[in-house]
Parts: C-alpha cells; structure tokens; sequence
C-alpha cells in the first residue's frame, strides 16, 4: 500500500542573499491512518516542511507527496492547520470553523451542524457568534483546530495546535484529539516542540535537527491508547521520554 | 476640514445610552455653547459693525429671514455632493482594484492621479462651468474628483497590506481566485476604503460649495456669494453653518455604514449598537 505522505530528499531554500537553507535531505513517511509527530527546536523547518505539504511552498529539490498526489505540484490536498491557528477576523466563531469544509464542497447547513455539535466539546459552546477577537487565544486554536478537523480531507497537517492553550485544556485536547482519531483513522502529520505531546499523541516521532533541518532520529511510541496520566506517569514513558529529549538536544546543539 | 467624531469607547458603569451619549458628546457641546457665548458678548461689548462680524443672535435672525429658500439651496448641494461622492467612491474601488491586480496599470495610473490632485480645485471648477454648463453637471465632477482619491489610496493599501497569511489558509483549502477575493482581499479591504471614504465625506460638501461659487442656480455656495456681494454677513455665516452641518451628517452617515458593513471591527469595544 502506498504510504498517505511520502517525502523523499526534500530541500527547500528561502530566497535571499545567502538564500536560508530551511531543511535538506528530508526523508520521511507517514502510513495511511497513523499518527506521526514532527519534533524540533524552533526555526529548525518544521513549518517549512507541513507547508510544502500542504502546497503552499515549492521546494527547491526533492519530491513529496500526499494521499498520492504529487504536493509539490497540487494545493488543498490535505486540511492544514497554520501555526497560531490563523482565523477570519470577519467571520463568526461557527463560519470560521465550518470555512474549510464550505470551501471544499460540504453544504453549509451540514458543515454548521456538524460544527455546532463540536463546538460544546471543544468548550466553545456559547460562543458560536462570537467574533474571533473576542475569543481567547486558546479558544480561537480550537476554533482552527475544529476548522482542520471539518474539512473532509484524509490527511491533516497540524502545526502546533495546541500552542497557546494552557495545560488543563491542553490534556484534555489531547483526550479529544486521540478519540477523535481512533474513529476517524486519519492519517495526521502533527509538529511540536513537546515531547512528551509528541509521544502521547504518535505512533512514531520524528526528530528533526536544528537548520538547515533534516531527520536525525525516529522513535515508536508503543503505548496502549487511549493515553491518560497512567501512561504519562509510567516508567517506561518516562524512560522513552528522557531518549526522546537527548536525541533532541543533540539535534539542536 | 477635518472633522473628528470620536465613538463612545469608554462606557460608564450603569449608565444607559442616553447617560454613555451625554458623556461622550456634552464636553464638545459646552465648548461650543462656551465659544458663541464669547463671541456674542464680544460682538456686543465691541459694538462691532454686522458686515464685519454679526453676532450669533443676528446670524439666527438671518437664518430665519431665508429659511424658505434654504431647503432649496441645501439640496441642491447634498444632491451634488451625494452624487459625487457616490461616483467617486465607484471610481477610487474600480481603479483600485485595476491597479492592484495589474501592475502595469498602477505604474501608467498612479502618476496621472497624483497629478490630478495637484490642480486647485479653484482654477478647475470655471473651467468645468465653461465645458458643462450651469447646471448640476460641473459641481459633482468636482465632488468626484476630491472624493475619488482619498478612496483610491486608502483601498489600494488596504487590498496591497491584505494578511499573507490568510491568502495562504485560503489557498492551502483550494480555494479558488473567486472564493480569495470573497473570503479574504474584499473584508480585509472593508476597513481601508471607509477610512478613505471618511476623507471623502468631509470634502464632498466643500467641493460642491466651491464648484457652485463660479456660478449656479442653486445650492450654499449661490447662496453664500450672493449674501457675500449684498454684505449680508450674517446670511454668509448661516451658510458657513449649514455647510459644517451638511459635512457632519454625511461624514456621520459613513461612519453608521461603516459600522454595520464591517461590524467585526467594532466588536469586543464595549459599545455593540
């Protein structure tokens, strides 16, 4: 079977005198419905590579693709999450979140009352009209987050969604998120800089060095789902997690 | 003339529309009540001469000795001005647009606009009064040609200074160049084109006044010229005021338009009327 992404010797160069070199000989995949954290310090590429597959940059050399088709040449292939979430300040907490589905197609009154049952489940009940710079920061990630989980994609790239939000909601995002794709069996592509998120959440986990960023390390993160504090309090979570940590200092230093 | 109207921002605890609309305008009102007061007992103590400066009473007096005709001239010149001001407005969106999706177009044009303001209003409105007459015709060519450019500048910047960011979100979902221009280029230039179109409110009525100065068969400015060679000073105030008034209105009509078209822009400010 063919692998949902499949990045093979990707580089990318951002224009410039010197050009900046943001990642080279990116080698990676993700199976159809897995789970595959992207860890690394910040400004290694990580963002680079979700927005080569996402179609937004083209890169210098190599090949990617997602769900089959080539992303260096095609756009919207996959639901794609920005960092900081990124709404429409003109449009109201709901029409944000049914935009990605509107846009690809869904009918309005089906994207909206599918979004209005998650919008209690997101915490975001009551607020439904309400304008994004009403929102928190946190509530207006959760607002991208159900936008990307809306649109009716089988690929979802997420670019540390749950940034902003505090630890409390955050576990309980990851709780959503793991339910949501036990059922779903999405394939996600989801980048962090915490690893113990990374491990919570993955099926594998990519480390990726400092720029010019590439992938130095892989770990499998073998857990029994769901994943609650049992498990993140385990030893061998604790164990795996202290690996995961030197592989990535040694990356970035 | 800039005319600064200030929105209520800051609402007082408990207090309802009626006490946040006090608060919000009572201070520039006792100024201005303070200011015709001072003038009043100025004109009076210094027993200067009506033709010279007629004092407030004398000015109302005037107002209401011609108040018959002044619905008429007051309409004329809202007419000339709306109409303008609504062509104007039309033009700076299209050229705009044209200049901001062509680049060819904005090198060739911008030159020309620019020049465009740098002739005064002064020398060009008997010129229009020799090409188009005595009629409504000159007078809304100038309205619109004070009016279109602060229009045009304002939404150029604001569909140039559009998020990259979201035109990327848009694009990432496979929107089309339709779908960018609906979601993303036209709300994001809501805001600049009310700013520009602000500016424009308040020179529109001046335009038009200044057009119907050269020659007109009705309107403030006919109205004003005629007062100002009988040395009916105190009519010529009247007009001055009922100028002021015009541009207020129309200036607040933009604002109440500007509110309801882009209402997330005034939201989470404490005022939601």
């Amino acid at each position: 079977m063919e692998p949902a992404i499949e990045v093979e010797n990707l580089a990318h160069a951002y224009p410039g005198k010197p050009p900046v070199q943001a990642v080279m000989d990116v080698n990676m995949v993700a199976a159809e419905g897995e789970f595959v954290s992207l860890v690394g310090s910040s400004g290694c590429g990580k963002s680079t590579l979700l927005k080569v597959l996402a179609g937004l940059i083209r890169p210098t050399s190599g090949h990617a693709s997602v769900d089959g088709q080539d992303a260096t040449q095609s756009i919207g292939v996959a639901a794609y999450m920005p960092q900081g979430g990124v709404l429409l300040p003109w449009l109201r907490a709901l029409a944000n979140a049914t935009l990605g589905a509107t846009i690809a197609g869904v009918g309005r009154k089906e994207a909206t009352s599918h979004a209005r049952e998650l919008f209690e489940r997101f915490g975001l009940g009551g607020f439904e009209s309400a304008w994004p710079s009403e929102l928190s920061g946190g509530m207006q990630q959760r607002v991208a987050l159900l936008r990307t989980f809306l649109t009716p994609r089988s690929t979802i790239l997420l670019d540390e969604p749950f940034g902003a939000l505090d630890a409390i909601t955050r576990r309980e995002m990851h709780a959503w998120l793991q339910d949501v794709w036990a059922n779903e069996r999405r394939t996600v592509l989801f980048v962090t800089h915490d690893v113990e998120e990374a491990l919570t959440l993955s099926d594998r986990v990519y480390v990726m060095s400092k720029r010019p960023g590439t992938l130095v390390a892989e770990f499998r993160s073998p857990f029994p789902r769901p994943r609650g504090r049992e498990i993140q309090t385990s030893p061998e979570f604790a164990t795996l997690k202290g690996q995961l940590l030197d592989a990535l200092e040694a990356a970035s230093s | 003339m800039t005319v600064a109207i200030d929105l209520p921002r800051a609402r007082l605890p408990g207090a309802g529309s009626a006490g946040r609309f006090l608060a919000n305008y009572l201070p520039a009102t006792l100024l201005l009540v303070a200011l015709v007061g001072f003038w009043e007992a100025w004109v009076q103590v210094r027993n200067t001469p009506s033709y010279v400066l007629p004092a407030p009473s004398l000015v109302w007096e005037a107002f209401l000795r011609t108040r018959g005709t002044l619905p008429g001239h007051t309409l004329t010149t809202l007419n000339e001005s709306l109409l303008g001001l609504g062509i104007g407005a039309l033009a700076g969106v299209a050229l705009a647009s044209l200049m901001t999706s062509v680049a060819i177009v904005r090198r060739v044009l911008y030159p020309l606009m620019i020049v465009s303001q740098t002739i005064p209003m002064i020398v060009l409105a008997p010129l229009l009064t020799i090409w188009f007459g005595f009629g409504i015709e000159p007078k809304v060519v100038v309205v619109l040609l004070v009016t279109f450019f602060p229009v045009l500048v304002s939404t150029t910047e604001a569909l140039l200074g559009a998020d990259r960011n979201l035109i990327a979100l848009l694009q990432s979902m496979g929107a089309t160049r339709l779908q960018t221009l609906r979601y993303v280029l036209l709300p994001s230039a809501l805001p600049g084109f009310f700013a520009g179109l602000r500016i424009a409110a308040a020179y529109a009525v001046t335009g038009a006044v200044i057009a119907e100065l050269m020659g007109a068969q009705s309107g403030l400015g006919l109205y004003i010229t005629r007062s100002n060679s009988a040395f009916r000073t105190d009519q010529v105030f009247v007009g001055i005021v009922l100028v002021a008034l015009l541009s207020l209105a129309l200036f607040a009509a933009v604002h109440i338009i500007n509110r309801l078209a882009t209402p997330w822009a005034f939201a989470g400010k404490g005022d939601n009327s």
